[in-house]
């Protein structure tokens, strides 16, 4: 019997900790999001760094996936041109909920510098955008920081299925 | 600074306003001048109609008629030892006479001398393929296709190369504006949701510096989401990447701790 009165609920009182569903959840989420593998132009070689060695994706669990089906995250990096536009919508479409989408370089977020016919002005115009990546071509240390700045968004986010319709949709 | 001009419609004369410096004339020499073309333009004469002939930069630039683009390229290749072809293409006149103008740029790799076979087309004319010929005349002639709308007989696969086959219009024309018609400029949306949904996505925006903050329909500033469309948060919170608290088991960076490095390890 202890002599000296215990809170239990403060640190190391008990190997307990409390928290709540969506917190425990989305914690989980936060850290294994697995992108998919889809670069479409020269910020692709940038997703491509940050995936290797030096600045080391997988430390946040963040492991590329070559299937929009075992995907969360879709990272658009590079020129998203009209004739492509249909197979990213589908690609996005084919990809499981709870998903998230950051939009890598000018070129995704607003059709950069190719302000002509054949790109679309923006991958936000065909699909809901979570981060607005700038640069061109951002850094690994910018899609790494977008990175966690989606794994905090994940862990404010409610764990219910029940989402509330993103943007454009 | 240049001097302020009123943009509004620039794309519907796009011919040659002073936006655009046109070069000079390149001087035009002789085909005398040069003892290996003169003796090929003889050949030429001999068994065609040429109706004009003359070197530019060490090039020779012969013009044909339309109709006979077939057997003066089969005649170079096999008479004459043009071996290859490096390209062709079409030149867009419809403005100033109605007419494309197409060439065919090859090259002799035993006399080392380029030749450039040229003539006029109606904007409607067809002409023959010479991809039985050259192989690589196949995806040149499928883009003079894409990009000019010049159709051209006998080939074995005329699709278009570089736009999807439903695309309005060829664009390397000089009618067709920067920007793209409007059938470009809704193409994805049509394609993708449909063309009840024009109104609800709404025109490009082409304004790549426009960040409206009041703008919660298209944009949510990170950490500041609202529900679509309500008023912005002014709301303020920090944008760190991890709360306060720190995330449990995951490496909170203190501030303090780290350290700058004043080059590469």
């Amino acid at each position: 019997m202890a002599q000296h009165k215990i809170n239990y609920l403060s640190e190391a009182g008990l190997p307990v900790a409390l928290t709540t569903v969506d917190k425990l959840v989305q914690w989980g989420r936060s850290n294994s999001l697995w992108p998919m593998t889809y670069g479409l132009a020269c910020c692709a070689i940038e997703m491509m760094a940050t995936g290797a060695s030096r600045y080391d994706f997988d430390r946040f669990g963040t492991i590329f996936r070559a299937s929009p089906r075992q995907s969360d995250v879709l990272i658009i990096a590079g020129t998203l041109t009209k004739k492509h536009s249909p197979f990213m919508r589908r690609l996005y479409d084919q990809m499981t909920e709870p998903k998230w989408v950051i939009s890598m370089g000018s070129c995704a977020n607003t059709g950069g510098m190719f302000n002509t016919y054949a790109t679309v002005q923006g991958a936000d115009r065909i699909i809901p955008v979570d981060i607005y990546l700038p640069g061109c071509a951002p850094r690994p240390e910018t899609l790494q920081y977008a990175l966690m700045l989606l794994q905090k968004k994940v862990r404010k986010e409610k764990a219910s299925r029940k989402l509330k319709p993103k943007r454009l949709v | 600074m240049r001097a302020y001009q009123n943009k509004k419609n620039v794309q519907k004369k796009p011919y040659y306003t002073d936006r655009f410096w046109v070069a000079p004339q390149i001087p035009k020499e002789d085909v005398s001048s040069d003892e290996i073309f003169a003796k090929d333009l003889e050949a030429l004469k001999e068994n065609f109609d040429i109706k004009e002939a003359y070197i530019q930069r060490g090039q020779l630039v012969v013009y044909i008629g339309a109709n006979e683009n077939v057997e003066v390229i089969t005649f170079l290749k096999n008479q004459l030892d043009y071996n290859f072809l490096n390209e062709l293409s079409a030149i867009d006149w419809l403005e100033k006479s109605g007419e494309f103008e197409i060439f065919y740029q090859l090259l002799s790799t035993t006399k080392l001398k380029r030749i450039r076979i040229k003539f006029f087309i109606k904007q409607k004319e067809e002409i023959r393929t010479v991809s039985t010929i050259y192989k690589s005349a196949d995806w040149g002639e499928r883009e003079m296709y894409d990009m000019f709308g010049v159709i051209i007989t006998g080939h074995h696969y005329m699709k278009r190369i570089l736009m999807p086959e439903d695309w309005h219009d060829h664009p390397l024309k000089k009618s067709y504006p920067l920007h793209g018609d409007e059938e470009a400029s809704w193409y994805e949306i049509d394609k993708i949701f449909g063309k009840d949904y024009r109104a609800v996505i709404g025109p490009e925006n082409r304004d790549s510096s426009r960040v409206d903050e009041n703008d919660t329909y298209n944009f949510a500033r990170i950490h500041h989401e609202v529900p679509f469309g309500d008023k912005p948060s002014k709301e303020i919170v920090h944008t760190d990447y991890q709360e306060e608290g720190g995330v449990f088991l995951v490496k909170s960076l203190k501030k303090a701790d780290s350290k700058i490095l004043k080059e590469r390890p």
